[in-house]
């Protein structure tokens, strides 16, 4: 073959790469797509008030996603109420107070293994440690407090990043002006940081919506027809009852199961967009 | 100087605050091996150990009960097989093709979106697994069953592919543009230099990321539960139904089994296992990834 002969194929090679990686690129959007329009094929006719506003029952055209909801809505609030503080303080520590000795190598690889933990083992230890030893039952705070100790790395890794984005000079020129250290922190640092923080926050958030094992292992009930109304109540949860419809043979809890994913689709995919922009404008808007 | 006094009293209780919330993560790992040890450790004083690493039959849930693990480790192994298979050429093309060939702009709006396949709850990948997947693999496998191991293997390396991609592109986009500059000045084309010269440099990276996604395989479980069936078997074929680990840990806390019976501590005893072999994976691709920023740091 001449040198010109391979030159052709190398750059024909070269083209035909980048198209090939294109369409493997999109591939996963079009996955995407096609969940999406599944999904909205078999349950957005499904989607009604009657369906968000009626309790779970066994006939399928008249069970409803409500108390389904507001579960969710009861464990996340919990989950954010203890993750959040929690994170936010472990991370401050480990970013403007640790020094590089054995104590801070040791939490570093722990938090990155705990990132790594499959989410059943949370809901393992949910089900040991809340539920049977502190004797939580099958409650809103058992489901809350499991599914906080499981967001707690990924809290922590955000707000991490976040606060390494600071430049010195900021910290710096609030010392010179004879700031404590924590005066720093609470005044200047955290402030800075906050877009950064809230988007951790939001993914986390949009994440402890779908997590689904955890909360089954621990024993979150599959059949509630009341609000919770307070944390010591049973509950069921979004992705708990979606599991529940698929898992029924009778079409029609099929119907539900995709109606109840559509909601539950909608409200990750809003929260997820919502981080995305958020992160967005928080880059362009600063400048140090 | 009282006020003076005051300040420096509350940044030490501040200071021990922050301690003590970082310190927390610890407790939970201390909390996550006393839980499965403590269960396991009654479960193997009822059930030889021997028995469970070696015994070919998993029925803990019936009147003639066998407690061989293989067979749930089995049904893990073929779709973690499956879901690898499926995202790794197409995690390592995207990279590829995103560290390499696409401009800034599509790489701003791609990786993003790509990310969004990883925000799916798995409880939908499971749904559309089941409903979607299997009927489709129907016309081309007629033979297969309702719940198998191939579509929930699929839908589980789809899921994957943004962890691949993303953490591979890191690697690669690592690799400093000296080498590449290199290889381009002495005529090769980009797919040359990515072939030969990148992807070889940031090997260790990309290894760390396919290892990563095995883990996340190994532990993944509504996708299993809902697609894959709850049948433990010893077989390698992708068309029958199958029961993964998590997948039993999730079909026994469904029912109401009393604590302190054997089936109760049987979930912890396949936690155990599966904590254990996940942790094996993460250090491994933790290390590899250090491995890899030594290189050019």
């Amino acid at each position: 073959m001449s040198a010109w002969n391979r030159k052709t194929r190398d750059r024909l090679v070269d083209k035909a790469f980048a198209l090939a990686g294109l369409a493997t690129t999109l591939i996963g959007l079009g996955v995407l797509a096609v969940l999406l329009a599944d999904v909205l094929t078999d349950g957005a006719g499904r989607i009604s008030w009657q369906f968000l506003t009626s309790f779970p029952s066994r006939k399928p055209a008249e069970a409803g996603f409500l108390s389904s909801i507001a579960g969710s809505l009861w464990v996340v609030a919990t989950t954010v109420l203890v993750a959040v503080p929690v994170g936010v303080a472990a991370a401050v520590h480990l970013e403007e107070y640790s020094r590089k000795n054995w104590l801070h190598h040791l939490l570093e690889i722990n938090i990155a293994n705990l990132a790594g933990v499959p989410s059943i083992i949370y809901g393992l230890l949910g089900l040991g440690l809340f539920v049977r030893w502190l004797s939580l039952g099958r409650s809103i705070l058992a489901g809350g407090l499991t599914l906080a100790l499981l967001l707690l790395p990924m809290i922590i890794m955000a707000t991490r990043e976040a606060l390494r984005a600071i430049p010195m000079s900021i910290r710096e020129g609030a010392y010179a002006l004879g700031a404590t250290k924590w005066q720093v922190i609470r005044g200047q640092i955290l402030p800075a940081a906050w877009g950064g923080i809230m988007t951790g926050v939001i993914l986390s958030v949009s994440r402890a919506i779908g997590e689904t094992a955890p909360l089954i292992t621990i024993g979150a009930l599959t059949y509630i027809a009341f609000l919770p109304q307070g944390p010591m109540d049973p509950f069921t949860a979004m992705p708990i009852q979606i599991f529940n419809w698929v898992s029924r043979p009778q079409k029609g809890f099929l119907v539900n199961a995709a109606a109840g994913i559509i909601v539950l689709l909608f409200i990750t995919l809003l929260i997820n967009g919502a981080a995305i922009w958020l992160r967005h404008r928080h880059q362009r808007k600063i400048r140090w | 100087m009282p006020r003076r006094f005051a300040l420096r009293i509350r940044e030490r209780v501040v200071e021990g605050a922050l301690l003590a919330s970082a310190l927390f993560s610890v407790l939970t790992t201390l909390g996550i091996v006393a839980v499965l040890f403590f269960e396991t450790w009654e479960f193997f004083r009822e059930v030889p150990l021997l028995e469970f690493l070696t015994s070919t039959q998993w029925t803990p849930l019936f009147d003639d009960k066998h407690f061989g693990i293989l067979p749930l480790f089995c049904g893990t192994f073929l779709t973690t097989t499956i879901a690898m298979a499926a995202a790794l050429p197409v995690g390592l093309v995207s990279a590829i093709y995103l560290s390499e060939y696409a401009p800034a702009g599509v790489r701003s709006v791609v990786k993003p979106v790509l990310e969004l396949l990883a925000a799916v709850p798995t409880v939908v990948y499971g749904y559309f697994a089941l409903l979607f997947v299997t009927p489709l693999l129907r016309g081309i496998f007629p033979e297969i069953a309702g719940f198998n191991a191939l579509s929930a293997g699929l839908v589980m390396g789809v899921m994957i592919v943004p962890t691949i991609s993303s953490l591979s592109e890191d690697a690669m986009h690592a690799v400093p543009m000296g080498l590449r500059e290199g290889a381009l000045s002495v005529g090769a084309t980009r797919f040359q230099t990515a072939t030969r010269v990148v992807v070889p440099a940031s090997l260790s990276g990309v290894a760390a990321a396919f290892i990563l996604g095995i883990s996340r395989a190994v532990g993944e479980t509504m996708i299993l539960a809902i697609a894959a069936g709850m049948q433990p078997r010893l077989t390698l074929n992708p068309l029958e139904p199958i029961q993964a680990v998590t997948a039993y840990i999730v079909q026994v806390s469904l029912g109401d089994t009393p604590t302190g019976t054997i089936e109760y501590k049987t979930i912890f005893a396949a936690g155990m296992s599966l904590f254990l072999l996940t942790l094996a994976l993460n250090v491994a691709s933790h290390l590899l990834k250090r491995k890899f920023r030594e290189v050019y740091d």
